[in-house]
C-alpha cells in the first residue's frame, strides 16, 4: 500500500494533484465560513453553474485559453447575486436558484448544439463531476492556481477584521464608517475566483460541498470566529488530502472521493460537539 | 452649549411612501433623548437617517461640536444572522473599533485597550471569551453595548434596547445606558416601546405621532401626549 502510493508520488501529475487540491480547500474552507454565516451556502451550488455555462461557451468559441474568460462571467455574477441580495426585486435564494438553472441549461444546450466531441454526455458529466481532470492539469493551470490562491489567501488575511465586522453585522459596519460595499465586492471576487478554480477539483457540482462543509463542522466544536476559521482551514486541508489520495489508490472518481471525506468528517464533528455541549 | 445634532424641517421616507415630514429637533452634548410612539411612525427610520444609512428627502440634519458622523455609536436591533454566530465576545468588542481603524488590517494596542475597557465598563471581561451565542440576552445586549462604546465616546444611539428582555434584566439594561450618560457625559438617543419605563432616565422626549413633540421629559409629562401616554 505504501510502496504504492510512494510510486504515484514520483509522478508530476500526482504531486500538482495533490498541490492544486490542497490549496483549493484552503480557499474554500475560509471563505466558507463567513458565506455561511451570510446565509449564501447555495452561491458556490450557483457561481458553479454559472462557470460552466461559461465553460461551455468558451468552448463553442474556441477559446485555448478558457480561464480568464470563465472567471470574468463568474465574477459578473457574484457581484450581481452578493450586491442585489439584500434589496432586489427577486430576493437572495430565488435569484441564485434562477441563475444557477438558466446558466446550467444554457450550457448543456450549447454543449450539445455545438459539440465537437461525440460523446457530448461524457463531456458534461465530466465538467460536472470534475472526474479525472484534476489529474490532467497542465503546468499553466497549477501555476495560475498557486497565484490565484495566494492572492485570496492574503487578501483574506489582510481583511479579516473587516470581512468580520461585515459578517456579523452590516449595519453596524456601515454605520460606523466601514464601506460594506466594497468588501461584498471584494467577497463576491473571491468566492468568484475560488469557484473557478475549484471546478477543477470537484467540477461543479460538488463545490458546495468544499465551501459548506468545513465551515459547518468547525462551527459544531469552536466558538470563536478566528478558530472556526482555523479548524475549517485544516479540516479541508486533511479532507481534500485523504480524498485525493484514497482516489488515486483505490481508482475512485476525485471529486466525489473529497466530498464523501468531508461528510465522514462533518459526521465525526456533529457527534463531538453534541458530546460538548452535553458535558 | 453647542449642540451636537440639528434636525431641520426633516422629510423622511421610501419613494412615495413618506414616513416623517416637518420634523425639527436638537440634540446637545450629554442629552439623554427618548423616542417613543407607535410603530409603523418613523423611529426606526429616524435613526437610520441620523446613521447615515438613510438621505433625508428633504431637510438637513446637521453634525455639530466637533462630532463626525462615523462616530456614532449604535446598538441595533439582534439580526437573525447573530443568534448562532461563532464569535467570542472578545471579537464582537473589538469589532467595534472597525470604524477607527480605516484601511489598517490590524488592531493596534490602543484599539485593544479601548475593546477591554469597554468590556469591563459593562462588566463583562469575564465572558471575554465565551461564545456570543450561549450568552443570555440580557449579556448579549451588553455585549453590543460594549461594542458602540468602541465606536465612540460621545453620542449612542440605541434602538430599542431592551426588547426581548425580561423586566429585570431591562432595568439593569436602562441603568447600564443612564450610568454611560451620566458618568462618561456621552449623548444617548433612545428608541423605546416602553414609554413608562423609559422616561424615569430621559432628559428629552420625542414623541413621534401624526404630530410630534419634542422638548424636555419635564414638559412631556405635562404635554397633553404625556397625560394620555402616562396615564
Amino acid at each position: 500500500m505504501l510502496d504504492k502510493l510512494l510510486m504515484y508520488f514520483q509522478y508530476p501529475f500526482v504531486v500538482n494533484a495533490l498541490i492544486v487540491g490542497i490549496l483549493i480547500a484552503l480557499c474554500s474552507s475560509m471563505l466558507g465560513v463567513t458565506l455561511v454565516l451570510k446565509r449564501y451556502s447555495f452561491i458556490g451550488d450557483g457561481l458553479s453553474h454559472v462557470a460552466f455555462g461559461a465553460m461551455a461557451m468558451a468552448a463553442v468559441a474556441g477559446f485555448t485559453e478558457d480561464m480568464p474568460f470563465i472567471l470574468l462571467v463568474t465574477t459578473a455574477f457574484a457581484i450581481l447575486l452578493l450586491r442585489t441580495g439584500q434589496n432586489a426585486k427577486i430576493k437572495g435564494d430565488a435569484a441564485i436558484a434562477m441563475i444557477s438553472v438558466g446558466a446550467m441549461a444554457i450550457g448543456y444546450l450549447l454543449m450539445n448544439v455545438f459539440s465537437s466531441s461525440a460523446n457530448v454526455s461524457g463531456d458534461v458529466c465530466t465538467t460536472l463531476f470534475g472526474s479525472t481532470s484534476i489529474l490532467t492539469l497542465t503546468k499553466m493551470q497549477v501555476e495560475m492556481c498557486g497565484v490565484l490562491s495566494a492572492v485570496v489567501i492574503g487578501v483574506f488575511v489582510l481583511f479579516y477584521h473587516k470581512i468580520f465586522a461585515v459578517t456579523f453585522d452590516e449595519t453596524f459596519a456601515r454605520a460606523t464608517g466601514t464601506p460594506v460595499g466594497a468588501y461584498n465586492l471584494l467577497l463576491a471576487v473571491l468566492i468568484a475566483v475560488i469557484i473557478v478554480l475549484a471546478m477543477n477539483l470537484v467540477g461543479s457540482l460538488l463545490i458546495s460541498a468544499l465551501v459548506i462543509f468545513p465551515a459547518l463542522s468547525a462551527m459544531r466544536v469552536f466558538t470563536s470566529f478566528k478558530s472556526v476559521i482555523l479548524c475549517s482551514a485544516v479540516f479541508s486541508v486533511v479532507c481534500a488530502f485523504s480524498g485525493i489520495v484514497f482516489s488515486i489508490l483505490a481508482g475512485t472518481p476525485t471529486g466525489a472521493t473529497v466530498v464523501v471525506a468531508d461528510m465522514l468528517a462533518f459526521a465525526v464533528f456533529y457527534i463531538i460537539g453534541i458530546k460538548k455541549s452535553d458535558s | 452649549m453647542e449642540p451636537q445634532i440639528i434636525c431641520q424641517d426633516l422629510k423622511l421616507g421610501f419613494g412615495t411612501n413618506i414616513l416623517v415630514e416637518h420634523l425639527s429637533f436638537t440634540i446637545e452634548k450629554g442629552n439623554y433623548l427618548c423616542i417613543v410612539g407607535e410603530n409603523g411612525a418613523g423611529k426606526s427610520t429616524l435613526l437610520r437617517a441620523l446613521l447615515g444609512l438613510l438621505k433625508p428627502l428633504s431637510g438637513s440634519i446637521l453634525l455639530g461640536d466637533g462630532l463626525r458622523r462615523k462616530e456614532i455609536g449604535y446598538l441595533p436591533q439582534q439580526t437573525f444572522v447573530q443568534r448562532d454566530f461563532p464569535a467570542s465576545v472578545r471579537e464582537v468588542v473589538l469589532s467595534g473599533c472597525q470604524g477607527r481603524c480605516g484601511l489598517r488590517p490590524f488592531y493596534n494596542c490602543e484599539e485593544k485597550q479601548i475593546a477591554e475597557n469597554a468590556m469591563e465598563q459593562m462588566e463583562i471581561t469575564g465572558l471575554a471569551e465565551t461564545c456570543y451565542r450561549d450568552l443570555s440576552g440580557g449579556q448579549q445586549q451588553r455585549v453590543l453595548l460594549a461594542r458602540a462604546l468602541c465606536a465612540s465616546d460621545k453620542l449612542l444611539v440605541l434602538d430599542e434596547p431592551v426588547s426581548g428582555l425580561d423586566p429585570k434584566m431591562a432595568e439593569t439594561m436602562y441603568q447600564l445606558v443612564a450610568r454611560i450618560n451620566r458618568e462618561m457625559g456621552i449623548t444617548i438617543i433612545m428608541i423605546s416601546h416602553d414609554v413608562r419605563e423609559a422616561i424615569p432616565y430621559a432628559t428629552h422626549i420625542l414623541h413621534m405621532d401624526r404630530d410630534y413633540f419634542f422638548g424636555t421629559a419635564e414638559a412631556y409629562r405635562k404635554s397633553d401626549y404625556g397625560r394620555l401616554f402616562l396615564a
